[in-house]
């Protein structure tokens, strides 16, 4: 049963060939035994998930066929989910029930989903490796001596291991998608906007989105359908009607327009990884795509505009962590100044801090301009690319990372190392377009992701290319060994 | 040395909207603490801020009516600082782009004179919270109930000369909010708030004087004392040889002084960026001239108005429209009685004495504009004289009901009849048959003096009720024999 | 554009950090590596870009003035660390 895709689990409980109840008990039971080695969940809610589980057993009974109605899932720990701790992964939120649901959440749960618990993550959403969290770090399941990716590590990890099929995650400068390619998932980060961040704790405002992790691209398109649309409580989230995701999936590939930007191809990139890309380049030029190199001239400046901008919405953002009205705080404060510089020493693990510290220089009076604005002008820059780009093509296609999983520890010595990572991914989510990670194969043993980009709102399309690359590809069926 | 006062005002309005500016809790004053605090005002992880339309609304009539420049796109930017009444750790506010640009508003002086007085900008903001200092084991308490009411802040020029011209712009300013219904104006409960920047320089001297900002001063009566007593400590200062500190002062209206506030010492560093949880914010000229046509004659047209239609001086004028209601309240009286003279004597003296007395808002006035009208008609039409008049007023605020009611009631119709009164007259000369003859001896101006004596006794007489100009005239006659 | 310990105490403070003395030189180091990341920017000539703050150039949606809100103050003050007679508590403010 714990083999089974979100898809094949609806036809199942459709069949009556198990009820959503077992379906949960079996995975609790996995999630029992063979956490303990990931570290993926920081709260196992077992409680609830029965409970959602019966519920979505009685629906099913009454007549309802909703395709998530039972669905086992598990959700990062950035989003609130009421009465239950939402701990971001931080010290800080240890003790924080939230006191309400994220939108994601109700909508989830409206569809009939049932939550297995809340999932590990990098403290804050800032980081690659999951190594951050105050819950210790998260291995990869293909290799348990590697990182599964961040921030959504813990996501990644539970859906590769088959703890949970699918889970959700954010993504702020590929935090659904690299974990996507480290550990053989697919992962969608939707266009900016599409999907409520009411709920979501923030870690950069203007680039933050949440999205569905699973095996399968068609899986992804299930979570989407639910989590993504307007929410008014959310003056960002976009008021534009939803594409029919599930249906778009069968488009065949034909007159598909494919761009190579030739700065994906430079020194840093792996070169067994930009061969698994065009291994993938040519299965979509038979499946009907055509392909044509393009330019994205700023992307090189991408990392340094991210690592200014990120920071800096950050380091106002987690200024509502004081200490005085939720979360941690300090024993026996001697005066207020005390109170906040102790209780967020405490409570925020380093590389928050830095981050902090790095967002607070960047607006701070003098360097705003140098670096605060520079940034937001490159950010235009980046997105006039993508603008220009998609004249010409219909979707971007290239590596989702330059490197494989790396070793634990490996790059905690010099925090830069890890942000290089992020060259392909960032891109994304400073212009705000939607980018999909799927798996493209294995070195070594590794799994390789390939990643999408494709235009505003056109989430249907990097689906449906996703979706028919898996139907004639089977290394999203691939599972790691002892899991 | 020759010392001339520079003063900027910057006024906060809360904005009179129902619900805050990026939450839908209550915004009612008094309640128990953080019982209107929702997720959104205490800052929880995750939640988000949507912007209030009517906190825009107000904004932008307030920006028509002191004929300021609206642009097409405003943008709220984060101020940040740690305070604990401050829960997300930084301000939403507005920075490089304000709702509302440059405008002015008109000040008049005591002497009667007019002032134009610059505004730099006025844009929206949240509130903060209120520390409680009272002791909780030697902690403060923090109640968040305030945090995110809609505040407007008003910055106004530096061209203020002196306190009275503060306090008439802080008043001219009070009586718009409330014309144009966006803020109720309570000082005392801290819907408008006032912090003075105060500096002094040299006569003839073209650069600023350093300035010192005095905080939250809570009536007219302060500020014209804070600023006072501040400019006399700047003075001193300097004459001494000594230097202002640019710094942020507190008045004490127990000590009348001003004194430094040492929490606010050091400069903060507010890292001003857009807020990218909230998106520009569009104005249509579509909105603005709907708004505009919309807008309620503004106390200087009204002033206006008074004197050209009903004659009045320019004083009367301006104290007939202070407020919206005191001149709605004197028109209606106008429209009851035609007489806008009297209409305007009895406003201003009788009901505004009585008003004062009692301590209440004319809105809650126990002689209502249509009474009040119609007791004006009986003066004029000689059924009462002024004198009676004030009798029957005092009734009708006894509540004792309209004028003509009481004057039926108690008997108090003026006797005109001159055959009475002169039986009257007759009899109060023969009473008085010495006085008479002293009279009558008597030069022009020991007369006068004598006169009033057989004015005093004739009203006595008759009760007060002998219409008195009839008496003056026939006692002259009478009395010159 | 290097740091110096001293820059990095103001920033702390700033961000109200405790900074441990012992870990000043090293947070001082990263730092400015990662500040010499960031300083690869100054190469780009963005002259005539206006800058970027939300990625969808849209406007603000206008929510109407109605209470939506009711008073859930025991909920909200159950998970908090000082709270008496519905206040929050914070060391004594001076004013």
């Amino acid at each position: 049963m714990h083999q089974l895709t979100l898809a094949e689990i609806a036809r199942g409980l459709t069949d009556k060939q198990f009820s959503a109840e077992e379906l949960t008990r079996t995975l609790l039971a996995r999630i029992a035994a063979l956490d303990p080695q990931l570290n993926s969940f920081i709260t196992v809610t077992e409680e609830l998930a029965l409970e959602q589980a019966k519920a979505a057993d009685a629906r099913r009974a009454s007549g309802e066929n909703g395709a998530l109605l039972g669905a086992p899932i598990g959700h990062k720990d950035l989003f609130c989910t009421q009465r239950i701790r939402t701990s971001c992964g931080s010290k800080m939120l240890d003790n924080f029930p939230a006191p309400y649901d994220a939108t994601v959440v109700e909508k989830l749960a409206a569809a009939g989903t049932v939550t297995l618990g809340k999932l590990n993550m990098d403290e804050f959403a800032m980081g690659s490796a999951n190594e951050s969290s105050y819950y210790g770090p998260v291995k990869n399941p293909w290799d348990l001596t590697r990182v599964p990716g961040g921030s959504s590590g813990g996501s990644a990890a539970a859906i590769a291991a088959r703890l949970v099929p699918a889970a959700t995650g954010t993504d702020t400068g590929g935090s659904i998608r690299q974990p996507a390619a480290l550990t053989n998932l697919t992962g969608l980060k939707p266009t900016y906007g599409r999907v409520s961040r009411w709920g979501m704790v923030a870690y950069a405002s203007s680039l933050d989105q949440g999205g569905p992790l699973a095996r399968t691209a068609e899986d992804c398109a299930l979570l989407l359908s639910a989590m993504a649309g307007f929410d008014p409580k959310d003056s960002t989230s976009v008021d534009q009607p939803l594409d029919d995701y599930l249906a778009a999936l069968s488009q065949p590939l034909t007159g598909l327009r494919i761009g190579l930007p030739k700065e994906y191809f430079g020194e840093g990139l792996d070169p067994k990884i930009a061969d698994a890309v065009m291994a993938v380049v040519e299965q979509l030029k038979q499946l009907g795509a055509t392909v044509k190199d393009i330019s994205l001239p700023n992307m090189q400046h991408a990392i340094p505009s991210y690592y200014v901008i990120a920071p800096a919405e950050a380091s106002s953002n987690l200024s509502r962590f004081d200490g005085v009205r939720f979360g941690h705080r300090c024993e026996s404060p001697v005066d207020l100044t005390d109170l906040y510089k102790r209780s967020r020493a405490e409570g925020f693990g380093d590389e928050v801090k830095r981050r902090i510290m790095v967002g607070t220089y960047a607006l701070s009076a003098g360097y705003y301009d140098a670096y605060y604005l520079k940034a937001q002008r490159i950010r235009r820059l980046i997105k006039n690319d993508f603008v220009s780009a998609f004249e010409d093509v219909d979707i971007i296609l290239g590596p989702t990372t330059p490197n494989l999983a790396w070793k634990l520890g490996e790059k905690n010595a010099d925090p830069v190392s890890a942000y290089l990572e992020d060259i392909y991914t960032i891109t994304a989510n400073l212009a705000g377009i939607p980018g999909l990670s799927m798996p493209a194969g294995f070195i070594d043993g590794l799994p390789v992701g390939v990643q999408l980009l494709a235009p505003y709102f056109q989430e249907a399309r990097l689906l449906n290319v996703a979706h028919q690359y898996q139907q004639v590809t089977d290394w999203h069926q691939r599972a790691p060994s002892g899991f | 040395m020759q010392w001339e006062t520079v003063i900027g005002l910057e006024i906060h309005a809360q904005l009179a909207t129902q619900s805050k500016i990026f939450s839908g809790s209550a915004t009612t004053f008094g309640a128990e603490p953080n019982t209107q605090a929702s997720l959104v005002d205490l800052g929880m992880p995750g939640v988000l801020p949507v912007l209030n339309a009517e906190a825009v609304r107000m904004a932008c009539q307030f920006g028509l009516a002191i004929d300021a420049e609206i642009a097409p796109q405003n943008v709220f930017a984060r101020k940040n600082y740690f305070y604990p009444d401050l829960p997300k750790g930084y301000q939403t506010s507005q920075m490089d782009h304000p709702i509302v640009g440059k405008g002015h508003l008109d000040i008049t002086l005591e002497d009667g004179t007019t002032r134009r007085i610059g505004i730099t900008r006025a844009h929206l903001e949240e509130d903060a919270g209120k520390s409680l200092h009272e002791d909780f084991h030697g902690m403060s308490g923090i109640d968040l109930n305030r945090a995110g009411t809609p505040l407007l802040e008003i910055v106004s020029e530096p061209d203020i000369r002196s306190a009275k011209e503060a306090v008439a712009y802080v008043k001219a300013m009070h009586s718009l909010v409330r014309y144009l219904g966006i803020c109720d104006g309570n000082m005392a409960e801290g819907s408008l708030r006032c912090d003075c920047n105060v500096s002094v320089r040299p006569k003839g001297q073209t650069e600023f004087g350093t300035r010192a900002e005095i905080k939250n001063v809570n009536s007219f009566r302060f500020i014209e004392k804070a600023i006072n007593h501040e400019v006399q400590r700047q003075i001193e200062l300097l004459e001494d040889g000594g230097k202002v500190v640019q710094e942020t002062r507190l008045y004490d209206p127990n000590k009348d002084e001003t004194r430094s506030m040492r929490s606010k010492e050091e400069a903060n560093d507010y890292r001003y960026f857009p807020c990218p949880d909230l998106l520009p914010v569009v104005i249509e000229k579509s909105f603005l001239d709907e708004l505009r046509s919309a807008l309620p004659e503004l106390p200087p047209q009204k002033r206006e108005r008074f004197e050209r239609e009903y004659g009045l001086s320019a004083y009367d004028a301006s104290v007939l429209s202070a407020s919206r209601e005191m001149a709605d309240y004197f028109e209606q009286v106008n429209a009851a009685c035609g007489d806008a003279k009297l209409a305007a004597n009895w406003v201003m003296g009788e009901l505004s004495s009585l008003l004062n007395k009692e301590g209440l808002e004319i809105e809650r006035s126990p002689v209502s504009a249509e009474q009040l009208g119609g007791m004006i008609l009986r003066i004029k039409d000689d059924t009462i004289s002024g004198k009676i008049a004030k009798m029957v007023f005092e009734a009708m605020a006894a509540g004792e009901g309209s004028a003509d009611e009481i004057i039926e009631k108690k008997g108090l119709k003026q006797v005109t009849d001159s055959g009475a009164i002169e039986a009257m007259l007759d009899e109060v000369l023969a009473a008085n048959s010495e006085q008479v003859e002293q009279y009558r001896a008597s030069d022009e101006a020991k007369r006068g003096k004598m006169f009033g004596f057989f004015v005093g006794q004739a009203m006595r007489a008759s009760k007060g009720k002998a219409n008195p100009g009839q008496v003056n005239q026939l006692l002259k006659k009478k009395l010159e024999g | 554009m290097a740091l110096e310990r001293s820059e990095v105490e103001k920033i702390a403070h700033l961000a109200r950090l405790d900074l441990n003395d012992a870990d000043l030189p090293r947070t001082t180091e990263t730092l400015n590596n990662i500040l010499g990341l960031i300083d690869r920017m100054q190469a780009v000539d963005t002259s005539g870009i206006e800058p970027l703050a939300h990625p969808l150039e849209t406007t603000q949606r206008l929510r109407r003035d109605e209470v939506t809100e009711s008073n859930q103050r025991d909920a909200y003050q159950a998970i908090a660390p000082a709270v008496e007679d519905g206040l929050y508590l914070v060391p004594r403010v001076i004013e």
